[in-house]
């Protein structure tokens, strides 16, 4: 059985949005800066898409800017909304906000690096007690890619209003399974390809009256905010993809199905970050074992997962999220993530729930721990 | 990523347990990643009789661990105390550069192990 739970990473492609993408690749292939009616065709194409991705977050069309994805969603909006010299972001961004602060720390800016409390959620107070004089922008993601814990970035945004700071948000794994409330923020990110849509194509949406600083040179696309010929087919699939319905309730009982089953039927477990989460999102550490080995073990049995071991990370370094929870080396060490879709079925999680279970064991007989 | 013979290793190690009454117990720790090896040996007239292992660790780990536990195997303890992480390497055919820590530490599982039953005797 192929068990797809890597959905935090990326996800599959809708038919149909494969279909129609193929259509404009193939027929509507028109260059939307050229000013023949094939480019207008394109151009309309891209025109609606920007007003679908407005409007499913309550935002103007002209606020949209299409980009290649969330990494350059990130880097996009912090570059244009640094002036004086202190930033404030969590210790548990994703990397294209945590590179990109680190590279600007070694340009002079001074970044205060938030940690979350034990649960992975990131308390509003302590961003609050960082911002001073300097600060010009506060970065904070709304759903965690590892651990799914939600930000309560309603609460950062309003405090960032009322010092007139602005205010970041990373909203690639939340957009369109968490509801999204643009009304204290200054930007936001999002990407096509953790929504069933195409890789390679994202949007930012950028408060009217804010500048954005370009970092692609180039043609007049984007409003010459952002020059190269727009991703027309990509850009159309995403759009169709933001207006799915996610079926948030479904994935979620099955999400819960599987932290219980894990749970209860494994001992020495333990969900990393706060119950209270984004629907498709479980991350649990399985003591005495680690990480790669598991997810080795059930790569065989056709499931596909993710681990925050240091021994599967390049850097030899365990989750960078992990650690701020608090957890031990070795916890961090045993952890798995699953992420589900709306692909996902029942027979799915009990299958994955009965070869988690083997496997766990198995390996646990192989490790000097626990003994 | 792994080899063949890895994978083999790793998802049936034949030297994988723990071993009651051992003539020497080898644990090393792997400072790269925090991972944890145990080796078991059990010795009659300087020979290796048998040998088991214990890991906390990666699939290059385990899969390590059971390749230096055959290639231990039979070994007088002079032998043994030869076997380095290449030799373990050219037993799985190959690592990923980035794994190669994993078989420095079965070889100094095995040194450890020899040191312990030395120690004792
Ligand atoms: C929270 C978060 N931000 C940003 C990104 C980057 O998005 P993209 O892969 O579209 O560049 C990802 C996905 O990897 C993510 O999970
Ligand atoms: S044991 Fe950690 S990388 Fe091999």
């Amino acid at each position: 059985m192929k068990v797809y739970l890597d959905n935090g990473g990326t996800t599959r492609v809708d038919d149909d949005i494969a279909k129609e993408m193929k259509v404009v690749m193939t027929k509507k292939y028109g260059n939307p800066s050229s000013v023949n009616s094939m480019g207008e065709e394109s151009r309309d194409i891209v025109d609606d898409a920007r007003k679908v991705v407005a409007d499913s977050i309550g935002a103007l069309a002209e606020e949209v800017i299409f980009t290649s994805g969330g990494t350059e969603s990130n880097n996009l909006a912090i570059t244009s909304l640094i002036g004086k010299k202190h930033i404030i972001t969590s210790s548990i961004e994703h990397p294209s906000v945590k590179e990109m602060c680190k590279q600007l720390a070694s340009e002079g800016y001074k970044i205060s690096f938030v940690q979350p409390e034990k649960n992975g959620v990131i308390d509003p107070k302590k961003i609050e007690k960082e911002i001073n004089d300097d600060t010009s922008l506060v970065t904070i993601m709304h759903v965690n890619n590892e651990i799914g814990t939600i930000q309560p970035i309603e609460e950062i945004g309003k405090i960032c209003k009322e010092r007139k700071i602005n205010f970041h948000v990373d909203a690639v794994q939340s957009f369109t399974k968490v509801p999204i409330d643009i009304s204290n923020v200054t930007s936001m990110s999002f990407s096509s390809h953790k929504i069933h849509g195409p890789k390679g194509v994202g949007a930012l949406y950028f408060k009217k009256g804010k500048k954005v600083k370009r970092m692609l040179f180039g043609g007049h696309q984007e409003r010459d905010l952002r020059a190269g010929t727009e991703n027309v087919p990509g850009i159309h699939g995403f759009s169709l993809a933001v207006k799915k319905e996610q079926p948030v309730e479904e994935i979620k009982k099955l999400r819960d199905m599987l932290i219980d089953g894990i749970l209860k039927e494994i001992p020495d477990t333990f969900l990393n970050g706060d119950k209270e989460r984004i629907c498709n999102n479980a991350n649990i550490t399985f003591k005495f074992i680690e990480g790669e080995g598991l997810l080795m073990h059930l790569d065989m049995k056709g499931i596909s997962v993710s681990t925050g071991s240091a021994c599967s990370s390049r850097s030899l370094e365990p989750s960078h999220v992990l650690l701020a929870l608090g957890l031990k080396h070795e916890d961090a060490h045993g952890s798995i993530r699953f992420t589900l879709s709306k692909y996902t079925t029942e027979e799915e999680i009990i299958y994955t729930i009965k070869q988690v279970k083997s496997i766990v064991k198995k390996l646990r007989e192989i490790s000097p721990l626990g003994k | 990523m792994y080899t063949n013979e890895v994978i083999k290793r790793f998802k049936k190690p034949k030297f994988m347990g723990e071993m009651r009454n051992p003539d020497g117990i080898g644990k090393v720790g792997n400072p790269t990643c925090g991972d944890l090896m145990h080796i078991f040996i059990r010795v009659e007239d300087e020979v290796i009789k048998d040998v088991k292992f214990q890991t906390f660790g990666c699939v290059a780990a385990i899969a390590s661990s059971d390749a230096l536990c055959e290639l231990a195997k039979g070994k007088t303890l002079k032998e043994a105390k030869k076997i380095k992480d290449k030799h373990i390497v050219e037993k799985l055919g190959d690592l990923p550069p980035i794994k190669h820590h994993c078989s420095i530490l079965g070889a100094d599982a095995l040194k450890e192990a020899i040191k312990d039953y030395e120690k004792k005797r």
